[in-house]
């Protein structure tokens, strides 16, 4: 199919779904003849009409909750919340309703909201948010966060597909600096699985969405300087959470690192912190380390930004200390 | 798409048919309600009881204007909604006692099931927040040509609510087949109307959406029959939503536990003779549609179903403990 950014390749997979089926459409603000507030859906309006790519009034908690109902009757709506910090005005839709339909109702509820998710671009504290933590609590919901052009797309028909509601986490960051070649119509990324970017034994790096790259990069600089080989996982999905992955990898390195753009506190890695704690302790050289964002708000300014936010050089030393460990 | 049949009559044209139905479930929900306090202070109900005592000409006069293609969302005073489209007084009992075989399968009580065989969807408790799910299920049946039409319920309090604004304004803008009845029986709880709201009537915020509004007695069920009836004619022909505010009285505490010993005795004892029951049999009389042969009969009849639903519901076993982990997620 060739190369594609990440934002392309979101669009993509909903574009592809919504060809194969009908009964998937789009509800969000400013979404139609605008194309989105990052024109992730540039183009939409005119390919699929207004009855199926559906520009909504300034109401998140009323998307979300239309969303669910079209959803419980049988559709398949797409729900884009221009920023994931607006989510919060709808939370109580996603945590009473859709999440608690199918225990309930034994009824599927299949809905994807996109999230535009995530700082590194100065968007200050009401536009950087990473929500994972606030969702990944509540049974019901999935969660993704696809790092690269071929799992966005994929991730994409995988959430649409699921009969459940899914959180699919985009990277602002990622939208036009990824880029990568995204093959052929029917390649989903199933739900449930991570990936191995870099193989290494010595540390087991496990990390998610926009601080994939940086992880990498610093990976690659440790081996370069100190030949220190580290194992990069790339969680993908977050809910729910890979564990036969994790666990092989921290049982196979020893010394583990979990990177989160999100804070720290109550964030992902304390989960998987423990799970590697109860399962693979006896594996265990040294303490389950976890480099995440700052508890702050995100701030606006670039110098306080990248205070608190994970870069390439915090990892590189958080991965250096583990290895001197 | 073939056209879905319409057979509730317009509005004003009720035959002593449909008023006899009425009527009969007028007496059930009420009965249901007893059946349901009796249960509770037996100890049988699992968590609270609430009864719709009062709202009996609201719930079932709104719900006979639904044809069988139409979607009802109810709230917790509208048993005789969830009856008039349909729903058996023994799935109605299996979800009170929370029992393995009722709709939810013990996992949610009263209310609160869903049964897209009927279209019914019930509440959650929080109540407004089921009207933007309403919403969307009206968007859903419009994009799929249905000719179908969502009636959704709340209350004076949770009309209060966020939700409430953003699902009618959104209906409005999208002009959707959607009616929502306020359910005003004078308390949200504890908290009288006048600390609700500092509006005269719940229906002039219709004006601000851009959408009929009217105010109704809700003590009179041909009335509330005309007015919904209307309103959901008005949406199926395209003509967008309604906002109906019908004006009655909680009869009883918030729920079983409640002793409702703040609301004043003389305001108790004027709506006692509002009844809507009682006002509904003496117009039946005075049209010689009912006499009391024809009503004894029909109170044996409630009464033994009532009866029969309540012992098979109490035959019917729980839920296995460990059922408890399945089904979060779907297949």
């Amino acid at each position: 199919m060739g190369t594609m950014t990440y934002i392309e390749a979101i669009g993509r997979g909903m574009w592809e779904e919504m060809d194969r089926d009908s009964s998937v459409f789009l509800l969000g603000e400013d979404i139609g003849a605008y194309g989105g507030a990052f024109k992730a859906t540039k183009g939409f309006l005119e390919r699929f009409g207004p009855g199926r790519v559906i520009d909504t009034t300034l109401s998140e908690a009323a998307i979300l909750g239309a969303a669910v109902g079209a959803a419980l009757v049988g559709m398949r709506p797409i729900v884009e919340m221009q920023f994931a910090d607006f989510v919060t005005c709808g939370f109580n839709q996603l945590v009473t309703n859709a999440a608690k339909a199918h225990y309930r109702w034994h009824l599927p509820v299949p809905m994807v909201v996109r999230l535009p998710s995530g700082g590194y671009i100065h968007g200050g504290p009401y536009h950087s948010a990473s929500p994972e933590g606030w969702f990944f609590h509540v049974p019901g919901l999935k969660i993704v966060a696809p790092s690269t052009a071929e799992d966005a797309r994929g991730l994409m028909k995988a959430a649409i597909r699921d009969n459940n509601p899914v959180l699919y986490l985009e990277s602002k960051y990622l939208y036009r600096r990824v880029k990568g070649e995204v093959s052929g119509s029917e390649v989903l990324v199933e739900i449930g699985t991570g990936t191995v970017r870099r193989a290494g034994g010595d540390i087991a790096l496990i990390t998610y969405g926009s601080t994939v790259q940086p992880s990498l990069e610093a990976a690659d600089r440790l081996a370069r300087e100190e030949g220190i080989e580290t194992k990069v996982v790339d969680l993908r999905t977050l809910k729910p959470l890979d564990t036969g992955l994790i666990l092989d990898a921290a049982r196979g390195a020893g010394k583990v690192l979990i990177v989160h753009e999100a804070n720290l506190t109550g964030g992902l890695g304390g989960e998987i912190a423990a799970l590697i704690a109860d399962r693979a302790f006896a594996h265990l050289d040294a303490p389950v380390k976890r480099l995440a964002g700052l508890d702050t708000p995100v701030p606006f300014a670039p110098p306080l930004e990248e205070f608190v936010l994970p870069n390439q050089e915090k990892i590189f030393k958080a991965l250096q200390e583990l290895s001197r460990y | 798409m073939r056209k879905p049949p319409i057979i509730r009559p317009a509005p004003g044209q009720l035959t002593s048919k449909d008023k006899l139905d009425l009527y009969y479930f007028l007496r059930l929900a009420r009965e249901c309600d007893n059946a349901i306090l009796r249960l509770y202070k037996q100890g049988k109900i699992v968590g609270g009881a609430y009864t719709g005592n009062g709202n009996e000409a609201t719930a079932v006069g709104s719900a006979y204007a639904l044809e069988a293609h139409d979607y009802l969302l109810p709230m917790h005073r509208d048993l005789g909604a969830h009856l008039v489209k349909g729903q058996t007084l023994r799935n109605i009992f299996l979800q009170q006692l929370g029992r393995a075989e009722s709709l939810t399968r013990g996992r949610d009580g009263t209310g609160h099931y869903a049964d897209p065989a009927l279209r019914i969807y019930g509440n959650v408790s929080h109540l407004a927040a089921m009207i933007p799910v309403a919403v969307g299920i009206a968007l859903a049946a419009t994009m799929r040509n249905e000719q179908a039409v969502v009636m959704n319920y709340i209350g004076d309090g949770g009309s209060n609510v966020g939700d409430f604004h953003e699902g009618l304004n959104m209906a409005a803008v999208m002009k959707l087949p959607f009616v929502l009845l306020i359910e005003n029986n004078q308390y949200a709880y504890s908290t009288p109307v006048v600390r609700q709201t500092a509006a005269v009537k719940y229906s002039d915020r219709a004006l601000g959406y851009g959408m009929p509004g009217l105010t109704i007695d809700g003590t009179d069920v041909m009335a509330v029959y005309d007015a919904c009836k209307e309103a959901v004619d008005r949406a199926r022909r395209g003509g967008g939503p309604t906002l109906i505010e019908s004006v009655t009285m909680r009869m009883q505490g918030h729920s079983a536990s409640d002793d409702a010993s703040y609301v004043p005795k003389e305001m108790l004892d004027a709506w006692k003779k509002k009844d809507p029951i009682l006002l509904f049999e003496r117009e039946l009389v005075r049209q010689q549609i009912l006499n009391d042969e024809g009503r004894r009969a029909l109170e044996d009849n409630v009464r033994r179903k009532i009866e029969e639903a309540v012992r098979e519901a109490e035959s019917s076993p729980y839920p296995d403990g460990p059922e408890a982990a399945e089904g979060v997620y779907a297949p």
